[in-house]
């Protein structure tokens, strides 16, 4: 039940929102707030009720689950369930919800019932993302949190809005229905073999079929899922759409959307086609190799600040793609921490890059400099974000690197040395851009007003976040622990040829305490 | 044909009757509203009998008809698609000059003409009801009188009596080799190798020619355009579902009682036709500009993904058509609702700068348009995506996969025009308000009714998924 409230409420939040928005914009702003707000304290309440059983392995895989007949005749179910990593999921969700309905809350002046509707269905969709089991719900969700950011993009964004909405749409959907289409082939294959039709994952694990047309199956889940991510060649959509989204928007698209490509290669890519997926692992690391030094290499070319961050996303991604595809525990718990950690860094960096526009009505780098003379504040947060971004130690970003790389070496140790150069290229373009923005002569002279109470809270809290996983990750990988001890399972030719990296005891001994 | 056979033909019996009572009762008193309550009447009675005579099917009356499960499940959505036509078609005439009168009787003559076909499992009522239904469309394309409208009404009459003589042809051949009009005496015959198979192609042929040119499918979709402009909205609605989908429903028993799938050539054909059909209608609605025409070549296209799963095999065929027929009548119907209402008196409501900041003026309109497109784009929450997920089903469980690629690509460059309409009314130019024409209470009702049902089946589409195959699946 806590389940369905968990995605429900931003529905109905989001509903109320434009209803009421007639009387006053007070109302959609609050009650959105409220709305992500309960959302948090739901997961949370989750979380502390089940802290010791998401570590030990017990025989139940699922924290709370939830299965509700739906079209029986095609063996659709409305099947919802939360493990540790979903749980993860959902509190990023919603805790970056509050931090976007927070950073819009000057931001958006026209329409804001509306804007809010749309904010809180993509959360509701996102977070239906995250909870669903059923492959049919999923694709439903899947689908259903793009409409609400398409016109979040198209409606609030910036100068090149409806061309960047498109875009996004067009890859996203087309990506889609090749998923779609995935699934049914599954569908079919699992009821040909099995005699039962259905759309249950539980069921569809361990389908049996031709390695040819797993490969062919498992290809339109994985691109679907690396458009998301984005990987590279999939990746040219991200920063028109970054750039040209309202805040809010880009918050949910770097912290979240992208997030949803890469739980659908943890949750159901790579358990549905184990060793297809393997096979594949190769060239998917590669990709991902190639995402981390590409994107950083755009990154550094950029004099948009908002569309420099978009490009460092293509870079961080890599990482998260590395890891998951490496395989063993030490890098899928790094790429756990890297999804969280980059969420919200990059989330408060577009924050950052909002509050900047909304200040001096431009995002050209060449136009900033000599900020931090006004606005210490801003400069402040901007360069502890990006010192977190280029995985400054004792940061969040920097445990999910690191985990990602000391497991990637263990399985392919050139392709971890190329990617370490990564870390590099971040370093430069993190400096550079916080030189540009913040250092350097003032160009020119509006006053800019520095951080207010509610910016500076909003701020203050993702850094504390971004502190505490540097510091203390333990929870987070407690939590994901049995979610990637399952999954290391199902992946295990990855890493048999290899040096044994698993812990004896999954969770504690490969924290960087 | 015997007494008892009157009572499952009553739901025909009623859609006949109706224009008589209403030209008797219009030459006593000449009123629109009188003909529009009575119209409205007869089409409510004729649903009212199917539930009456639903436990009497299925039953063979004459050589000619055949009254079953699946003919009462298109009847029933046709009637309650001409309800919705006849509804909206009240507000955009009352108006405007001319007698409106007359044209409730051409409306019911041809939801007439396309309950026989239907029910025809047989050449001769396969013909006649498609002749009734194309002589009252000539009429009811050109009843506006005005420069596009009759340019419409003349193209179509004279494509549609071009078609009519090649499908003529083609029966003729058909009869010629085989010896019978019966469809389900045809098939067996056509296949048994006693036949001259080159006159059987050629008249196979010819009759798909005539079928292609009624569902506009390419190539055969050159008046689609033109008639959808020309046409007043309420009658292109008309064209768009009623029409076409009676069409497709009788291509469906044909097929099935011919054994389509054991004729090579047949199936090569409609393969063709179907990509054909996806392309052209996504790649032409590009182009255009004005609405009316955009979704005409997106109804090519629907058509196009419509017989890939006509092309499948399997227990999903059948019901993958009828639920996407389901939707794409609610779609459409709505989608033209939307524009008729915004109709003024002079023009129709067809250019996209009619829908410019929709939006401000008339949020819920404006809502309920959206809804439609998205529908039409498959999107999540709206029967549109069901439908869809179940014809790519179809399709994939008979491994079609070409088509269902075709249909996969076709569906992305569909995304670029349905979402060019929503931009376009959402975008923020502000609006120097025109006076928009007010929105009747009747309009208003039957859209949101329209939008309500949209959702309903795109969320639990479960208990008509259930209708369809029960009453369907004994009789095909």
């Amino acid at each position: 039940m806590i389940l369905i409230l968990l995605i429900l409420i931003p529905f109905a939040g989001g509903l109320l929102s434009w209803l009421l928005s007639r009387w006053s914009d007070k109302w959609p702003r609050w009650l959105s707030l409220v709305a992500v707000g309960l959302d948090l304290a739901l997961a949370f309440s989750l979380w502390i009720g089940h802290r010791s059983s998401l570590y030990f392995i017990g025989k139940e895989t699922w924290i709370a689950e939830v299965k509700i007949k739906w079209i029986p005749g095609l063996g659709i179910g409305f099947h919802l369930a939360m493990d540790g990593l979903s749980l993860l999921m959902v509190m990023l969700t919603a805790f970056l919800g509050i931090m976007s309905v927070a950073a819009s809350w000057t931001e958006i002046r026209e329409r804001v019932g509306f804007f809010h509707f749309n904010l809180m269905w993509s959360l509701a969709g996102i977070v239906g993302v995250f909870l669903s089991l059923d492959l049919f719900l999923f694709y439903f969700f899947w689908e259903l949190m793009l409409v609400p950011m398409y016109f979040l993009i198209a409606l609030w964004g910036h100068e090149r809005r409806i061309y960047a909405a498109v875009k996004f749409f067009i890859f996203t959907q087309l990506s889609g229905l090749l998923m779609l289409a995935s699934i049914l082939g599954l569908y079919f294959a699992h009821g040909q073999s099995t005699g039962t039709f259905t759309f249950d994952y539980e069921q569809l694990l361990g389908t049996t079929m031709s390695s040819t047309k797993a490969l062919f199956l498992m290809l339109g889940f994985v691109i679907a899922f690396l458009v998301k991510l984005p990987a590279v060649p999939f990746h040219t959509w991200l920063p028109d759409a970054h750039t040209e989204a309202p805040t809010a928007g880009s918050v949910i698209l770097a912290g979240l959307l992208l997030k949803t490509g890469a739980y659908g290669l943890l949750r159901f890519a790579v358990p549905l086609f184990p060793g297809t997926a393997s096979d594949f692992s190769n060239i998917a690391m590669v990709l991902g190799v190639a995402g981390i030094l590409y994107g950083a290499m755009l990154a550094f070319a950029q004099r948009d600040f908002k569309r420099l961050v978009a490009y460092t996303s293509v870079s961080h991604m890599g990482f998260v793609l590395l890891g998951i595809f490496a395989g063993n525990a030490l890098a899928l718990q790094g790429a756990v921490i890297q999804i969280i950690c980059h969420g919200v860094s990059t989330g408060a960096l577009f924050i950052i890059v909002g509050a900047l526009q909304e200040r001096i009505h431009s995002r050209d780098l060449e136009k900033m400099g000599g900020l931090w003379t006004v606005a210490p504040r801003i400069g402040g947060a901007g360069l502890f974000f990006a010192l977190a971004s280029l995985g400054l130690p004792g940061l969040g970003n920097f445990v999910g690197e690191f985990l990602v790389l000391a497991g990637a070496y263990a399985v392919n140790p050139g392709l971890t040395v190329v990617a370490t150069v990564g870390l590099v290229a971040a370093t430069l373009y993190s400096l550079w851009m916080v030189q540009g923005a913040f250092f350097g002569p003032r160009k020119e002279g509006p006053k800019v007003p520095d951080f207010g109470a509610r910016e500076m809270s909003v701020v203050l809290l993702m850094m504390a976040v971004i502190v505490w996983i540097g510091i203390y990750p333990r929870p987070i990988i407690k939590a994901a622990t049995r979610t990637v001890n399952t999954l290391r399972q199902t992946v295990g030719p990855v890493q048999s040829n290899k040096k044994a990296t698993q812990p004896s005891s999954p969770g504690g001994n490969y924290d960087p305490q | 044909m015997i007494l008892s056979d009157l009572a499952p033909l009553m739901p025909f019996i009623i859609i006949a009757a109706s224009p008589v009572i209403i030209m008797l009762a219009l030459s006593f008193c000449r009123s629109c509203v009188l003909a529009y309550v009575l119209t409205l009447c007869g089409i409510v009675a004729s649903l009212i009998s199917l539930f009456v005579i639903s436990p009497l099917v299925p039953r063979r009356i004459t050589p000619i008809l055949l009254v079953d499960g699946y003919a009462l499940c298109f009847l029933g959505l046709i009637l309650a698609a001409s309800f919705v036509t006849a509804v909206l078609s009240y507000d955009y005439f009352k108006d405007r000059k001319g007698n409106p009168e007359e044209y409730y009787i051409l409306l019911l003559l041809a939801v007439l003409g396309s309950s026989v076909l239907v029910a025809s499992s047989h050449f001769a009522s396969f013909f006649l009801g498609l002749e009734v239904l194309s002589v009252s469309l000539y009429a009811l394309i050109g009843y506006t009188r005005n420069e596009l409208s009759i340019e419409a009404g003349v193209k179509y009459l004279v494509l549609a009596a071009t078609s009519a003589a090649f499908l003529l042809f083609g029966i003729a051949l058909l009869y010629g080799e085989a010896g019978t009009m019966d469809f389900s005496l045809l098939g067996p015959r056509l296949l048994s190798g006693s036949v001259n198979s080159f006159v059987v192609v050629t008249g196979l042929a010819m009759v798909v020619v005539g079928i292609g040119f009624k569902l506009a499918v390419a190539p055969f979709h050159m008046w689609t355009a033109d008639v959808y402009e020309g046409a007043p909205a309420p009658v292109t609605a008309f064209v768009a579902t009623v029409s076409k989908g009676a069409m497709f429903a009788l291509l469906l028993r044909y097929s099935v009682k011919v054994e389509m799938h054991a004729q090579s050539s047949l199936f090569a054909a409609f393969a063709v036709i179907a990509i054909l059909s996806m392309f052209t209608g996504n790649l032409l609605a590009l182009l255009q500009d004005n609405v009316k025409r955009i979704l005409a070549y997106s109804s090519i296209a629907h058509l196009g993904y419509l017989l890939v799963a006509f092309l499948s095999s399997g227990p999903m065929r059948v019901t993958a058509v009828t639920f996407y027929l389901v939707a794409y009548f609610i779609t459409t119907l709505g989608a033209f609702g939307v524009v008729t209402v915004l109709s003024g008196k002079e023009r129709d409501a067809d250019a996209m700068d009619d829908y410019r900041g929709l939006a401000k003026h008339r949020p819920w309109l404006a809502g309920i348009f959206s809804a439609m497109l998205f529908s039409l784009a498959g999107i999540p929450l709206t029967a549109g995506f069901i439908g869809k997920f179940y014809i790519i089903a179809a399709g994939i469980g008979s491994a079609l996969w070409l088509l269902v690629i075709t249909l996969v690509i076709n569906s992305a460059i569909g995304l670029f025009y349905y979402l060019r309409i929503i931009v376009a009314m959402y975008s923020c130019t502000a609006g120097e308000a025109e006076a928009l024409p007010s929105l009747s209470l009747r309009g208003g009702l039957m859209l949101a009714f329209l939008t309500v049902l949209l959702i309903w089946l795109g969320i639990y589409p479960g208990p008509l998924l259930q209708t369809i195959s029960f009453m369907t699946g004994g009789s095909l």
